[in-house]
């Protein structure tokens, strides 16, 4: 399913509301993830799951093509993990 | 963050009612719920892919006793945030 399916299958089910409508409020979902993420939130969506920012920390590499040692700094990365409900529909 | 802040955020921006817009957000999450327990994956332009990930059966060991149990194959749900996603991680966090 693509964001485009997702908010035609949500359109349906709503009144009232075009596909038009709808993009800008799932997309307004999707982007209250992202910032709160971004500023240091975490998500917690009871049944579905939560976001968070997992640290890694900096690791030498190397440029696959030179071969030359490079240095990775540390990052965040966005993490997902399902919560309960989630978990046991999909793994039934 | 949870489920109640992002209807608020709906109701502050669009001006959707607060009952609807907690609604409209549960849908669009059991739409998404539905379609990974399908075994379908979902795939979010500028967030990031749900995946359903199908795991073999492996040994564990219970961490407790140190007794060795076998773990059944089984799904899982994987997520990958798109590189837009984390771009704006990385801006924003440094």
């Amino acid at each position: 399913m693509t964001k485009a399916e997702l908010i035609e299958n949500v359109t349906r089910k709503v009144d009232g509301l075009n596909r038009t409508q709808m993009d800008v409020l799932a997309s307004t979902v999707f982007d209250t993830i992202k910032d709160a993420l971004a500023g240091g939130d975490k998500v917690e969506i009871r049944g579905f799951g939560s976001f968070r920012l997992r640290y890694r920390a900096a690791r030498e590499g190397r440029n696959p093509k030179s071969g030359e040692l490079v240095r990775v700094p540390p990052k965040e990365v966005p993490f997902f993990k399902a919560g309960k409900e989630l978990r046991e529909m999909v793994d039934s | 963050m949870r489920k109640a802040d992002i209807a608020n955020i709906l109701y502050e921006r669009h001006g959707v009612p607060k009952r609807e817009a907690a609604a409209i957000v549960e849908l669009i999450l059991d739409e998404i719920k539905e379609s990974l327990a399908n075994g379908e994956e979902v795939k979010i332009a500028g967030f990031g892919n749900f995946t359903v990930r199908h795991k073999r059966e492996r040994k564990g060991r219970n961490p407790k006793t140190g007794e060795e149990i076998g773990i059944s194959p089984r799904r899982v749900v994987s997520f990958k945030a798109s590189p837009v996603f984390k771009q704006q991680i990385l801006d924003e966090r440094t």
